[in-house]
């Protein structure tokens, strides 16, 4: 029989706060490199001077006093727990909660939970919403996702109809993240979710902005369609901004899970151009 | 595309001369509104009290910036998301309100308002809040401080970079730039 291993949920406290505050102020690295590609490639002017303003952003906010983006965003957190691991001295959310609240105040980072109807603030950016998975192994992996409402608010699912296959999913994605347009602040990276159920087409579409930029799937037949889109996406003019250019997205990524014989569950998640996420194992 | 310095308060003469796909950098006050002090804001307009600040030839700004580090004004300051002052701005824009400041597309009622009180919708760079937020030379909350990042607050900005995404003709910066850019990644990247 496996060993347990003992975590102490402080480790994870702390792990979160590093996390949080280490997203708010620095660019992934693959993020950064995607938009130099971008860049290189870009034939518009102000589409130029966008990106031109984007990385001087990303200078100013490594200094560490002013973050990437004003909207520091929700606390997202794909947690996997290995089975053989024993959480220990407390809560294990409880302490997600506290690492969160401690680097969104220790960090001048704006808070954002708010009462959904009477749009009262709660001032300490709490709960955060944590995925949780359980997996083999006794290794805790955390990947924390500051997620800011500009770009969530263009997400969706769709039921779609199995009829629909392929060629209407890529249609359904391209058309939507082109009527997005400037909202959720191009370039952006594209998720998508295909199967599963209703709410895992969604986790999967999250999930999926969080692979490294420009990745293709494994799967031949998902990477086809990422390549696809990617095309469509860019050929639309948006540009960074919404100002006109061919950076409209730096990549699409999909995730897909087996779904029911009556169903094709859709989910499209936008990340933004700053896309903050960062990760550790435990 | 022309580039202007402006410095508010803005007059019908400044509007007039700007077209959609200028770039302007603006300097002088800017006030500060989201939702909530919009709603705050049109509620006292309903109950015919004066609004916190004077509207006439002024610019909002459609932010909720990050907290101020000490010795600092104001954290990191990029535009919010501008459809959701869909229903509030052609009320300010017929009282005198000259410009506004956010991303992504406003309705149509608000292009209609421009060009007939000649106002501008200015789009800002999403995402490039340490910029702007560094550009900021004063900030102090005028009103509603209860609803925190989302208080009305009164800036001094100097050469904040700016496009002009509806001018006072009905004009479209967005529409323009699609149509000029579409379909040119294949044939060009
Ligand atoms: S969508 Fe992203 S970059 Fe744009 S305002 Fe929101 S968090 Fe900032």
């Amino acid at each position: 029989m496996a060993q347990v291993r003992d975590v102490g949920v402080k480790d994870v406290e702390e792990a979160i706060y590093k996390l949080a505050l280490d997203a708010a102020y620095h660019i992934p690295e693959d993020v950064l490199e995607a938009e130099k590609k971008a860049y290189e490639r870009e034939k518009s002017p102000v589409a130029k001077k966008v990106l031109e303003t984007i990385f001087k952003n990303i200078e100013v906010s490594a200094q560490g006093e002013f973050p990437l983006c004003q909207d520091t965003g929700l606390a997202v957190i794909f947690l996997e727990v290995g089975q053989d691991v024993h959480f220990t001295d407390g809560y294990l959310v409880d302490a997600i909660n506290r690492g969160v609240e401690r680097a969104y105040k220790d960090g001048y980072l704006r808070k954002s939970t708010c009462h959904p109807l009477t749009r009262e603030n709660y001032g300490n950016n709490l709960p955060a919403i944590v995925h949780t998975f359980v997996v083999p192994g006794d290794k805790v992996k955390i990947i924390f996702d500051a997620k800011g409402g500009g770009s969530e608010s263009m997400s969706k699912v769709q039921m779609m109809k199995p009829a629909d296959g392929r060629d209407g999913i890529v249609k359904t994605v391209v058309d939507w993240v082109i009527q997005a347009g400037p909202n959720p602040c191009p370039p952006v990276i594209v998720g998508v979710g295909i199967g599963g159920d209703f709410e895992r087409a969604a986790v999967m579409a999250k999930h999926a902005t969080l692979r490294k930029v420009g990745e293709p799937s494994p799967d031949p037949v998902l990477a086809d369609m990422e390549r696809e889109i990617y095309e469509k996406v860019n050929n639309s003019g948006v540009g960074p901004a919404g100002l006109g250019g061919l950076t409209t997205c730096l990549g699409v990524h999909i995730e897909m899970e087996p779904c029911h014989i009556a169903t094709l569950p859709l989910g499209i998640n936008i990340a933004c151009h700053v896309n903050r996420h960062k990760e550790i194992v435990l | 595309m022309a580039e202007y310095k402006l410095t508010t308060p803005l007059t019908d003469d400044d509007i007039i001369k700007l077209k959609a796909g200028d770039m302007v950098y603006l300097s002088g006050v800017v006030y500060t509104a989201r939702d909530a002090a919009h709603m705050r804001m049109i509620k006292a307009l309903d109950e015919g009290k004066e609004l916190p600040f004077d509207i006439k030839g002024q610019v909002i700004y459609y932010v909720g910036p990050s907290p101020a580090r000490p010795g600092r004004p104001i954290g990191s300051a990029g535009p919010t998301t501008a459809y959701r002052m869909n229903p509030f701005a052609p009320r300010l824009i017929a009282l005198g309100q000259k410009g506004m400041i956010g991303k992504g597309k406003m309705s149509d009622e608000v292009k209609q308002a421009c060009m007939k009180y000649k106002a501008c919708y200015f789009a800002s760079i999403g995402g490039a809040a340490a910029v702007v937020g560094s550009a900021v030379k004063e900030a102090e909350i005028i009103a509603y401080p209860e609803l925190g990042p989302e208080a009305v607050r009164r800036l001094v900005v100097e050469d904040m970079p700016l496009f002009v995404c509806y001018d006072s003709y009905g004009n479209d910066l967005y529409e323009m730039a699609k149509k000029e850019w579409a379909g040119k990644f294949t044939t060009t990247a």
